[in-house]
């Protein structure tokens, strides 16, 4: 089919066209509406490539005709069709419930400009995730992360212009250091495409040349998914952000971080290089246990929940690059399991705070007092998406938990499997600190009338919070596909 | 019925009383209703399994295949049978006690107390028909967290106290011990299927496969084995239903029975045997039993001291799983069943005396079986079933524990028992004796009966008569202990 062959390509080119459209509605609403469409439509798109991925194989797209390794290739696997299937689909349900906490957060004349940022943040995120073009993957991250220091510096506190700053200060710090990386890669080998460059790297890699290129790469990347210590940005730029803009980006940006550590580490550099020759793994295994326990630790003591919950997914992106540093087939698997996992309860959570925003106009712990009565679905929802990250059976947290124990004992490591389950008592302390206040206090006495949130909000959020239930029973879609992904990264048979 | 599809329903039928529950808020005659009929079908359709499984049907299914190779899965043996006939019968009885206490106690939120208690009924019938390791941790982690609002009912700062313990230590055991002997199970035999005979023998070293031991052991923080016992006096804030079913028989016993199915079906009889790890871990539960027997005495909240009682009770129960000989697993089988009676009775009789006279405190209790006689004839009765003394139905389970020990050849292990048993008379019989025997102290001025609420005293009865005919009819109760392990 004529459309089909085409869709790798639409999958950038309608949000990017859609952009400048959208800045064209005046009307705010109009402008969601739009914005609603094109992100339906990308998921559409999404799931369609999946299954054709999962069908034939490997997805290839030369743009313009130009043959691979001097036009752009367009090149989608089981990795990158399973991480384009999480961006749209957390957009897809993100979108429905911007209408009403957008319009409340985001002055009137401004809410078309704030559609046109996200769609660009949404192209740039799915640029990155279907490029098979080392350059072109840079060009997009700027996209994304340009897009999103200007999204989050909407938020209504003024401190969001600080972190705004902060983050893109950090930000173009991480991407100069892609770059030069990206660049003395090719200057070693002559080439952008990223298969080809896998296939010529294994002549040069002995070379101080590349094995800088690899420093630069992991540390730029890293800034960018938020490792500890480079996580430094994120805190202030999720806690401040429009609600919108912190459920959409704590579910998407950082995974994609993580897609873009993957497809350099294992495609690129290969993981015999990468593990054996620069022992990347002690070093990303240190960082995420590090990660595990000074995030969470750090978020016991929060009270501002949005923070709360940034410092947890600092935590939680060190289960995922816990994972990755065991360089096994389940360490990988549940690394990427977890990315689907996390954007889950993540968006769900973030989500829920959103709705206790819009109605509360706070998300300070205190003022949360009593709110089990007020707002019980949304605080059903927040207990159950607590839950799931806490790794209870029956979410999709345990499922993750399972497979990264399993991947450390496989390892050797019963002490790192130690630490992981301790490392979610922590997350049990911090979900328990806000259940207790929700449920066990009474209502601040000042109080106006709290009501629950409307249904457009609670209809998203419980989407979310179902998927966490039912990836938690039904596995068959996430473990299997992250399994073929890791075994394709590693080159081995799933 | 086809017996699987029996186990669903069984599985299904508390679940759906939830809504029910919910909706029927505004009409408590109704809303107990609902409750009443639900553990009456429960009830008789465990009962209806029974004599399949007597005769060796081991029906079984899968519910849904999280993992690949490793499914959540129900398959009922006599042990997993035992349990739920025990659970849903006293289910069916705290219902009917629950109405006199809630609505004579004016407590708060029944709605929610009557409608979590179905959903942590479920959780039972799961533990209780588990087909592997990993389906029996998820149900088990379903009771923790569907018992937690019961903890916390009355809301105050002691409750939210407690709750804490009792998620931090629950969740806590279970996540960091008792996932990774599951998930290291899981690696060394390739399946967690529950299986005569046990997976695991010959799959690692003795020293392995102690440390395994250990982590299932102390990861059950259900059954209480000190140190990580603290959660029940804590849950004792909780309303006495709650207290009398759940942590006395469903939630604590679903702690030992975990036990006992590791012992009996992922380790296996001859295994257990062999290793030293369970001798120490028999030590562990030899302490347990006479500390908190010693903490009982000088207990004078009455729910404090059964609570510590039902910790050192639960030790037998762990320890006779751990013998893992013929008489110790028997022993252990049926002391689930006997314990269960016992404890439940003591607990009711404790929520009445609350009720009738707001009494919470032993030295208060003095002459009060002149007011209350049935009340206080049941708790001596019961109190003879802890003890393990005739005419009760603890005396078989402590004597088949007791042979456990010799055959084991652990004489001290045996004293251990004997010696508890003293302390079970010490801290639990002048409770009665002074009741009955005792001037009335303070304002307890005699002068008629004052009993219990009609249906709490119902209630009542019927748990000691259940006492009495474990004594005198202990037949089908052995019988149905003996194939544990077939």
């Amino acid at each position: 089919m004529q459309l089909g062959q085409h869709l790798p390509i639409l999958q950038v080119v309608i949000p990017l066209l859609s952009a400048p459209l959208c800045l064209l509605l005046r009307n705010g609403r109009l402008a969601w509406m739009f914005t609603l469409a094109v992100s339906w439509l990308v998921l559409a798109g999404a799931v369609w490539l999946l299954l054709q991925v999962l069908a034939h194989g490997t997805v290839s797209y030369a743009l313009g005709t130009w043959p691979a390794p001097w036009g752009i290739e367009y090149h989608l696997d089981h990795v990158s069709a399973f991480v384009l299937l999480i961006v749209s689909g957390i957009s897809a349900v993100v979108l429905p419930f911007a209408g009403k906490s957008v319009a409340r957060e985001i002055p009137a004349d401004r809410v078309s400009l704030f559609y046109t940022l996200y769609l660009l943040c949404l192209t740039g995120l799915l640029g990155i995730v279907i490029t098979g073009d080392a350059f072109n993957l840079f060009v997009f991250l700027e996209i994304s992360a340009l897009s999103s220091y200007a999204l989050i510096s909407q938020g209504r506190d003024r401190r969001a212009l600080t972190a705004s700053y902060h983050y893109l200060i950090l930000g173009t710090i991480g991407a100069t250091f892609i770059l030069i990386g990206v660049g003395l890669l090719y200057m070693m080998t002559g080439t952008l495409n990223m298969q080809d460059l896998a296939a010529r790297l294994p002549a040069v890699t002995d070379t101080r040349t590349v094995r800088t290129a690899f420093a630069f790469l992991v540390v730029g990347i890293s800034l960018k998914l938020a490792l500890f210590p480079l996580h430094l940005w994120l805190p202030n730029a999720y806690t401040y952000a429009p609600s919108v803009v912190t459920a959409f980006l704590a579910a998407t940006a950082t995974k994609v971080g993580v897609y873009v550590l993957l497809r350099f580490v294992f495609t690129i550099f290969g993981a015999a290089f990468a593990f054996q020759a620069m022992s990347l793994g002690p070093i990303l295994l240190v960082l995420a246990l590090l990660a595990i326990f000074n995030a969470s630790t750090v978020a016991i003591f929060q009270d501002n929940l949005k923070r709360m919950l940034a410092y947890s997914s600092v935590a939680q992106i060190g289960y995922m690059v816990l994972g990755i540093s065991f360089a096994s087939l389940t360490g990988l698997t549940a690394g990427i399991l977890h990315l689907f996992n996390h954007a889950l309860m993540k968006g769900a959570l973030f989500l829920a705070l959103g709705a206790v925003f819009y109605q509360l106009g706070t998300v300070q712990l205190t003022q949360l007092r009593g709110l089990g009565r007020r707002m019980p679905w949304t605080m059903a929802a927040i207990v159950i998406g607590g839950l799931s990250l806490v790794g209870v059976p029956l979410t999709v947290g345990f499922i993750s938990k399972w497979y990264l124990i399993l991947a450390a004992l496989e390892s050797g490591w019963w002490p790192v499997a130690v630490l992981v389950l301790l490392g979610s008592l922590l997350a049990m302390v911090y979900i328990g600190r806000l259940v207790e206040t929700a449920y066990f206090h009474a209502p601040p006495e000042d109080d106006r009338e709290v009501r629950e949130a409307p249904l457009s909000m609670l209809l998203p959020i419980w989407t979310l919070i179902l998927a966490n239930l039912y990836f938690g029973i039904d596995t068959s879609l996430t473990v299997g596909v992250a399994r073929q992904a890791a075994a394709l990264l590693l080159g081995v048979s799933p | 019925m086809s017996p699987v599809f029996t186990m669903l329903l069984a599985l299904t039928v508390p679940l759906v009383a939830v809504p029910l529950v919910v909706a029927a808020r505004r009409r408590p005659n109704l809303r107990e209703s609902v409750t009443l009929i639900a553990a009456t079908l429960l009830f008789g359709l465990v009962v209806s399994l029974a004599p399949q499984v007597m005769d060796g049907a081991r029906p079984a299914v899968i519910l849904a295949e999280p993992f690949p190779g490793l499914p959540l899965a129900l398959a009922l043996e006599p042990l997993g049978l035992l349990f739920a006939l025990i659970a849903s019968f006293l289910w069916l009885i705290t219902s009917v006690y629950s109405i006199g206490y809630m609505r004579g106690h004016k407590e708060q939120h029944q709605t929610r107390f009557y409608a979590y208690f179905a959903i942590a009924l479920a959780a039972v019938m799961g533990v209780a028909f588990a087909g592997n390791m990993l389906t029996l941790f998820v149900f088990y982690e379903v009771l923790t967290l569907s018992t937690y609002p019961l903890v916390t009912h009355a809301g105050t700062d002691q409750a939210r106290r407690a709750g804490r313990v009792y998620l931090g230590l629950l969740l806590g055991t279970s996540i960091v011990f008792l996932l990774l002997a599951i998930a290291w199970t899981w690696l060394l035999a390739g399946t967690t299927d529950f299986t005569p005979g046990g997976i695991l023998s010959g799959t690692a070293p003795a020293a392995t496969l102690g440390l395994l031991l250990t982590l299932y052991v102390f990861g059950v923080g259900k059954a209480a084995l000190m140190p990580f016992h603290r959660w029940l006096p804590a849950a004792m804030v909780a309303p006495t239903p709650v207290s009398a079913l759940l942590h006395a028989v469903a939630v604590v016993k679903a702690g030992v029975f975990t036990i006992l199915k590791v012992s009996v079906y992922l380790f296996g009889s001859g295994l257990m045997i062999t290793l030293v790890a369970s001798q120490w871990l028999q030590y562990v539960a030899a302490a347990t039993i006479l500390l908190a027997s010693l903490v009982a005495m000088r207990q004078d909240n009455l729910k404090a001291r059964l609570a510590y009682s039902t910790i050192s009770q639960l030790g037998y129960v762990v320890l006779g799983a751990l013998l893992a000989n013929a008489a110790g697993i028997v022993g252990s089988a049926m002391h689930i069943a006997t314990h269960a009676f016992g404890k439940i009775t003591l607990f009711f009789c404790a929520g009445v005396i609350l009720v009738a006279t707001h009494k919470t405190e032993i030295s208060q209790m003095r002459g009060l079986g002149r007011r209350m006689p049935i009340t206080m004839m049941a708790f001596l009765i019961a109190s003879l079933s802890i003890i393990g003394l005739p005419p009760a139905g603890g005396t078989w389970s402590k004597w088949y524990l007791a042979i456990g020990t010799l055959e084991a050849g652990q004489l001290a292990l045996l004293a251990v028992l004997m010696i508890s048993s003293l302390l079970n008379i010490a801290y639990l019989l002048p409770i009665p004796l002074h009741a009955f025997f005792s001037a009335p102290s303070g304002d307890n001025v005699p002068g008629g009966t004052y009993e219990a609420p009609l249906f709490s005293l119902a209630a009542i009865i019927i748990t000691t008569l259940g006492c009495l005919v474990l004594f005198f009819y202990p037949g089908p109760l052995y019988q149905l202990a003996s194939q544990i392990g077939r």
